[in-house]
């Protein structure tokens, strides 16, 4: 695996090495001690390093929506610890250091696009004339300046699901932790938001936690992809997968398909490289 | 103003078919039963209510101020009961049952009870009576649109460190609106047939109830009817008025269903 957690750069930067999530021994037990009492999760270490794009594949029931939750801190860990940004991980969300993206947009039926995409903003205090430079600088990033005052019921799926990252990311946040987020969309609004995604990334530096079942999906996207396997949840493998600066071309390319084959591998138990 | 066009489009259908109802009844009446004893047609009840208007325009008064206020409160006891009961767990425990074991009391015979309470003579047992009956389904349709709420925007909130009481309003309150409206207007229908049936059993003499009845005894029956239709014309207005509410707090609900 790559060592991003080396010590010290060069230019003495401690910064720098502040790991941007950090995973060490993980377990999470559900309802502990009862007769339905499921071991979700076990033995995770795992350490993302800032503006990384990982990628947590697995099959159902193998933990990763959870582990996205247990860095969110909606849920807490039974075993180990974890961190974001250096912080507990109770820390990181109260200081807003992440936001997170479901597969379901989730928009509110009662606020308009625009004020959709505030209301985080509006949580953290913002005034309304900054609040709404904000969201019109927003909703330029995912192009859909035009439909500012629209309802969220008026939009496609494809196009909720933007104005949600839109709202993810309006205050910056260090880290976008994605729940499956085009899960729910056909195939070509799934490439094309794919494709956005990326844009964005490279444009915001964000570092972004990514949970998806699709395989092409994670080597397409991710820098690293970490694959899980169930009963208990636990990683099975971790797979290089950075292809450089991405394009519709890339879907094309050998090596893409070097990391599809490499990935599913891993998938069904076999050996990674 | 499509808030205006709304509400014609609500009430125009409504008003051709009692227009065509009242039509029948006169028209039937003045064939079968033409002396109307039992049941007077329409433009009798309408002449007796002006013939006698200042007797039922006061009882409209009176009875009109026990419906409002005992709707008015039984809304928001019952509204601030179901965020109460939302927020707090052990609320939900304690109120709950009690709501339900309230509600399967037949309030409406509590009314000779709540008379002994406040005193024969005293509005105040009539409009307890509405404020019991219009808390239920109050109470129990907003706890139902404050719980239904989408897990995920439970956790978006959480994600940004949002507390209880901020979740609560940017989005359990919002998500209970429909559900809120619903009740409103079934509670205000409940409201005015709960302080007329109230006022049989006591309260001041000049109110509508009493009129209902005491014309009855005394074979009016013109003036009996006269009052109904006095009541029946405060829950149609007061029924349109949440209607009117209704639009006007939640201009984005007909947004979407219009969308979809």
């Amino acid at each position: 695996m790559s060592d991003a957690s080396a010590a010290n750069g060069p230019d003495g930067d401690i910064a720098i090495d502040v790991a941007a999530v950090e995973l060490d021994g993980v377990g999470k037990v559900f309802n502990p001690g009862r007769s339905n009492e499921v071991d979700a999760l076990t033995g995770i270490d795992l350490r993302i390093a800032p503006g990384e794009f990982v990628t947590l594949i697995g099959p159902s029931g193998c933990g990763k929506s959870t582990l996205l939750r247990l860095i969110a801190a909606l849920t807490d860990v039974t075993d180990g610890s974890v961190s974001v940004n250096g912080k507990t991980a109770d820390r990181a969300r109260l200081d807003r250091d992440y936001s997170m993206v479901f597969q379901r947009a989730g928009l509110f039926d009662w606020r308009n696009v625009s004020r959709n995409i505030e209301l985080p903003l509006e949580l953290m205090g913002w005034k309304a004339a900054d609040r709404r430079q904000r969201s019109a600088e927003m909703l330029d990033l995912v192009k859909l300046s035009e439909f500012a005052r629209h309802h969220p019921a008026e939009l496609s799926g494809g196009m909720q699901q933007r104005v949600a990252i839109a709202r993810a990311m309006s205050f910056d946040p260090k880290l976008l932790l994605m729940d499956e987020p085009f899960g729910a969309l056909d195939e070509m609004t799934r490439e094309h938001m794919q494709n956005e995604l990326l844009r964005i990334w490279t444009e915001t530096q964000t570092t972004v936690i990514f949970v998806t079942h699709s395989i092409s999906e994670a080597v397409f996207l991710s820098t690293r992809v970490v694959v899980m396997s169930p009963r208990p949840g636990r990683i099975s493998a971790i797979i290089d997968t950075d292809l450089g600066e991405r394009s519709e071309a890339t879907r094309d390319h050998p090596e893409y398909f070097a990391n599809v084959t490499a990935v599913r591998n891993a998938l069904r138990g076999g050996h990674a490289s | 103003m499509t808030a205006a066009k709304a509400v014609l489009r609500a009430w125009l259908p409504p008003v051709v078919a009692a227009a065509i109802m009242f039509g029948c009844w006169e028209a039937l009446l003045a064939v079968l039963n033409p002396d109307g004893f039992v049941l007077p047609p329409p433009s009798r009840i309408v002449s007796a209510l002006f013939g006698d208007f200042d007797t039922i325009s006061t009882a409209t008064g009176i009875t009109g101020f026990i419906i409002v206020t005992g709707l008015i409160a039984g809304v928001l006891v019952g509204a601030l009961a179901a965020v109460l009961v939302t927020a707090f767990r052990s609320a939900h425990e304690t109120l709950t049952p009690l709501a339900v074991a309230i509600n399967a009391v037949p309030i409406i015979a509590l009314a000779p009870i709540f008379n002994a309470w406040f005193g024969i003579l005293s509005p105040r047992s009539n409009q307890a009576v509405v404020v019991v009956l219009v808390f239920f389904p109050v109470f129990i349709n907003t706890t139902r649109g404050l719980g239904q709420v989408e897990p995920s925007q439970i956790e978006l909130m959480e994600s940004y460190g949002a507390g209880k009481w901020r979740i609560m309003r940017e989005v359990r309150i919002p998500n209970a609106m429909p559900y809120f409206f619903t009740a409103l207007k079934l509670a205000t229908s409940l409201a005015v047939i709960a302080a007329i049936v109230a006022e049989y059993f006591g309260g001041r003499q000049d109110a509508l109830g009493n009129i209902i009845t005491n014309s009855a005894g005394l074979t009016r029956y013109d003036d009996a009817w006269a009052a109904v239709l006095a009541g029946s014309l405060v829950g149609i207005g007061l029924y349109a008025t949440a209607v009117v509410l209704e639009r006007l707090v939640m201009p984005w609900y007909f947004a979407a269903r219009r969308a979809t």
